[in-house]
């Protein structure tokens, strides 16, 4: 569950990214977070992973309450949060199977359980056959699947994405779509960032809007920014 | 310090064992800069061991020549033996004496005579020659002049003979060495240290995006700095061990060609198997003290963000 309560965040440079923001997220849901460019979104996404500590206002993440947590809990914070980026961030000296292995050896789990469960969720992601491959030899759809499957991989109770769609083409984000759909109806939270209008409304889902670091809507109405837009 | 601290259950040693093999990886993925601060530290630990070599075998000598450093009382030549030997009864009596030993006239002629080889051109030197003495070793040598004014006032001193400029030389020979030597031992621990702590940071530096989704996935800071450490202490181990046997063969050479030039046997140099030991122990610790603080170093400034 993530629930932020009249949180403001103004960065050191001055930049007001987020004005008394009130939001709740609860466990199982799967929601939009939309917005314009420089609107804030990432940095609610950098707030909750707790990369950021807000100028005001309290944030609570899955049981952990933000502006109390001891440096020392926050890996324990992040397991329970799978974060995935735009830009894939994998790891290009590795293999897929070992990218997804990697995100499980650094929280200490052993090779039978990296044995049992990595090929569990490549499957689920629909690369069960691309695990010997460098990331470099995988599209750009492939790529983001290979983030998905490394973000699942600790069986986080929240997956976060970050304009997860980005950098692929409409087919291919519509199958991430559909993806994240899965997964969340497997039983884990999806927040998912994005500005592609279409995408959203494809999908019957709560959509977060927000612009200029205020939610100005929050319902199941679809996309809700400056038409436009 | 809690996660590291309970039991040895199989999940740490198995975790342990990644992260040293981790490691030991990292080192060789940065082969060239390993390989650079392995040098470095081999250089800097061999200079150091020689240094140190070097004083232990200097400051022994100068103990044993402090040790022969002896004062001699000459005894005024109207006194019969019988009462010249209450000078040396005197003489004990004051401080700052280690030992004060009477010789007669005619023990000096004969000691003088063994030192020249006995040869056939002392045989016929009067006893008279020579003077009762007394013979004296101190027991702080740089409060020599003190000592010696004391000794001249003695009744039945004649005058003392002692050479007290080469006793302050010693000292302060040996002060010097001391202060040069931990001065030249500091900065090239100093060398070492930030040799490898670059090392570390570069192989950080490289690993950025690794070490940002171990973060974003969870792993400790404890988990993601073990590496760097295994690193750190695997380039200090690795080059204090070079050098340990670097230093050995350099230090047997060495004494080797001094014991060939040196025929009159004036240095006295201790086989290196006594030092062994102390040896070890002084690598080891160099080695392990730069390479896991040459880690840390360059880790805290990459990891508290
Ligand atoms: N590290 C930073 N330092 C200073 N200001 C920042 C920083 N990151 C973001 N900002 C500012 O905060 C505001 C919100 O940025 P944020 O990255 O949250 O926007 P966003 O909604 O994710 O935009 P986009 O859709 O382009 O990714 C912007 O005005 C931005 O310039
Ligand atoms: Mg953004």
């Amino acid at each position: 569950m993530i629930e932020f309560k009249n949180v403001t965040m103004v960065y050191d440079q001055g930049n007001r990214a987020l004005e008394n923001v009130s939001l709740k997220i609860d466990d199982g849901e799967f929601v939009f977070l939309v917005g314009p460019s420089g609107s804030g979104k990432s940095t609610i996404i950098r707030l909750l992973t707790a990369e950021l500590e807000p100028t005001s206002g309290s944030i609570s993440v899955n049981g952990y309450q933000l502006d109390r947590i001891k440096s020392r809990q926050i890996p324990y914070l992040r397991r329970t949060v799978g974060v995935i980026f735009q830009d894939f961030r994998l790891i290009e000296n590795k293999t897929v199977f070992d990218n997804v292995a990697f995100s499980m050896r650094v929280v200490g789990a052993s090779n039978k359980q990296i044995k049992k469960r990595v090929p569990y969720v490549l499957d689920l992601v629909g690369l069960e056959n691309r695990g010997r491959r460098y990331p470099t030899e995988l599209s750009g759809g492939e790529q983001q699947r290979v983030a998905i499957a490394r973000a699942l991989v600790n069986n986080p109770s929240m997956i976060i994405a970050d304009e997860p769609t980005g950098n692929l083409d409409p087919v291919r984000s519509y199958e991430i779509m559909m993806l994240l759909e899965r997964i969340n109806a497997l039983g884990t939270t999806v927040v998912v960032v994005t500005h592609e209008r279409e995408l959203v409304n494809r999908f019957t889902k709560r959509v977060i809007a927000i612009d200029e670091g205020n939610v100005i809507n929050d319902g199941m109405d679809g996309y809700y920014i400056n038409e436009e837009n | 310090m809690t996660e590291w601290t309970g039991t040895i259950s199989m999940k740490r040693i198995r975790k342990l064992g990644y992260l040293f093999k981790e490691g030991v990886r990292n080192m060789f993925t940065h082969g060239f800069m390993s390989f650079a601060a392995i040098c470095v530290t081999v250089a800097c630990l061999v200079i150091i061991g020689s240094f140190s070599s070097i004083l232990y075998n200097l400051s022994r000598m100068v103990k044993t020549l402090e040790r022969e450093n002896q004062i001699t009382a000459f005894i005024d030549d109207s006194y019969d033996e019988q009462t010249a030997k209450t000078v040396e009864t005197a003489i004990r009596r004051l401080d700052n004496i280690r030992e004060a030993n009477f010789v007669s006239r005619k023990e000096a002629g004969r000691r003088f005579i063994e030192q020249q080889g006995g040869g056939e051109a002392y045989q016929g030197i009067d006893e008279k020659t020579f003077s009762d003495r007394v013979v004296i070793t101190l027991e702080d040598n740089s409060k020599m002049a003190e000592t010696v004014a004391l000794v001249e006032q003695i009744h039945g001193v004649d005058h003392v003979n002692a050479r007290e400029e080469l006793a302050e030389g010693f000292t302060t020979l040996q002060r010097v060495l001391n202060i040069a030597s931990a001065a030249i031992i500091l900065i090239l621990l100093i060398v070492s240290l930030f040799m490898i702590s670059n090392t570390i940071k570069l192989a950080m530096y490289d690993r950025r995006d690794e070490i940002g989704i171990m973060k974003m996935v969870g792993a400790t800071n404890r988990f993601i700095r073990f590496p760097y450490m295994v690193e750190g202490f695997l380039i200090g181990v690795i080059a204090a061990a070079l050098a340990f046997f670097i230093d050995w063969g350099i230090y047997n050479l060495i004494a080797k060609q001094i014991q060939n030039v040196d025929a009159l046997k004036l240095f006295d140099i201790v086989p290196f198997s006594k030092l062994l030991l102390p040896m070890i122990a002084t690598f080891g610790a160099a080695g392990l003290f730069v390479g896991i603080f040459g880690s840390v170093m360059s880790i805290r400034k990459f990891l508290d963000v």
